[in-house]
């Protein structure tokens, strides 16, 4: 490293602190009358929400202004469809602001959708905060999750497309533009993954799969980290990772061999009583793989959005915008090993899936 | 102690355990590139996937503690 990038590094750190002591300065005189709770605004960054909400301007006074961009609700109710915009709400997930919509109220407590009951105009609650006069309706609505999702397949669809246009414009096969930026991904999907766990026969029928999967969670992940779409958190998010997950589990047990199914229900070459014990254990094998694929995306990501926030969160804590001089190189370095992390769990994900395809479709060696 | 206290002690417990698991794997993995350089490639990639398997065991316990908060 030479003299320059450290001067360099040291100037964008100390730039970046003193950016962060305006905000907690602003924050600790505009929100004296209420306390700062760093639990609910990690949780109500890392879960999923209606509307994107970008920032609020002069908050907790008078002329208080948030800038969002609303996003459909669609439910399923008693009367049928009832569609409006998020942005009804404006910004109130505490269940105050009620919206009467197809003959239904509405109201958002906690990012989730309840239909009060017939004739009730203020939500109750019980002692864990849950409502008691309320119902949840089916919800189909379009949250920040499923936009950023949609967000990322078009990207997705994008590049590739055209990284396959510039192979057919070409005459002997040379990529340019996007395609010579995805090539080398595309190969080492191929070579480090695809080849080494599967085989080289029959890793050509996964690959497909297996570069969706990639990708997809990559530029998720990647997208998770950009604070300007408030951090839709899609593969923080158990559900995502589940369906992931779930399709894995499903293409491993479809192309499992009877090589592979006899690993499991009679393992070969050790004594019958043995053979008897490790069956129920390979069995919920099969199931724990799928489920720890799922858990470990879902935490590292989640993990890593929760590290940041409750390292901002310090400089509310301790009510001193000198925590920012701390807070914010630490919220860097971690910043800068989330970026590493992004591209480390799409690898995991796929070569985790990757060998247990190669399990699955193992020939037997004698 | 109330269960979120437990929790997060749980939480640390595995945390030590996946320092300790994933401290022995990066150790093996550079004795092993320094005896060998020309397997560079192929250890460090084992020795991520291995460090993924038990980097996941911490993570169930941070999922707990997240659970039972």
């Amino acid at each position: 490293m030479t003299l320059n990038t450290i001067k360099r590094t040291v100037f964008t750190v100390l730039f970046l602190s003193v950016f962060s002591l305006g905000f907690a300065k602003d924050a600790k005189e505009g929100g004296d009358d209420k306390e700062f709770d760093a639990n609910e605004m990690i949780m109500h960054h890392v879960k999923d929400a209606y509307g994107m909400h970008i920032i609020t301007l002069n908050e907790g006074k008078e002329n208080e202004h948030h800038i969002s961009i609303p996003l459909p609700v669609i439910l399923w109710t008693d009367n049928g469809l009832t569609t409006f915009m998020s942005s009804e709400f404006h910004h109130d997930y505490n269940g105050k602001i009620i919206v009467e919509k197809n003959g239904g109220r509405f109201v958002n407590v906690h990012e989730k959708i309840y239909q009060l009951n017939d004739g009730e105009t203020t939500v109750s609650y019980d002692a864990e905060h849950h409502p008691t006069n309320a119902k949840m309706p089916l919800d189909f609505s379009i949250t920040r999750n499923v936009f950023m999702m949609w967000v990322s397949v078009a990207l997705l669809l994008f590049i590739f497309f055209s990284a396959a246009r510039s192979y057919k414009k070409s005459e002997n096969n040379v990529p340019s533009g996007i395609g010579s930026f995805v090539e080398p991904l595309v190969v080492f999907v191929r070579d480090e993954i695809g080849k080494p766990m599967i085989g080289e026969h029959k890793y050509k029928k996964y690959m497909p799969y297996l570069l969706t999967v990639f990708f997809f969670i990559w530029i998720n992940n990647i997208f998770g980290l950009i604070p300007i779409f408030n951090g839709a958190n899609l593969s923080g998010n158990i559900a995502f990772t589940l369906t992931l997950a779930f399709i894995t589990f499903v293409i491993t047990t479809f192309s499992g061999n009877k090589n592979y199914w006899k690993h499991i229900f009679w393992m070969p070459g050790v004594p019958v009583p043995m053979k008897i014990f490790l069956m129920p254990i390979e069995i919920i094998g099969m199931f724990t793989k799928p489920i720890s694929l799922m858990i470990r995306l879902f935490a590292n990501i989640t993990a890593g959005h929760i590290i940041i926030l409750a390292l901002y969160s310090l400089i509310f804590i301790f009510k001193t915008e000198f925590m920012g001089l701390v807070s914010v190189p630490f919220a860097l370095f971690i910043g800068i090993i989330e970026i590493i992390v992004t591209a480390i769990q799409a690898y995991i994900f796929t070569v985790l899936s990757a060998l247990y395809f190669g399990m699955a479709t193992e020939e037997a060696h004698h | 102690m109330t269960i979120t206290g437990i929790a997060a002690l749980g939480a640390g417990l595995a945390a030590i355990g996946a320092g300790i698991g994933i401290g022995k794997i990066g150790g093996s993995a550079m004795e092993a590139m320094a005896r060998q350089p020309e397997m560079h490639g192929k250890i460090q990639s084992s020795a991520l996937i291995l460090a993924a398997f038990v980097e996941a065991v911490a993570l169930f316990g941070v999922v707990a503690a997240i659970i039972l908060k």
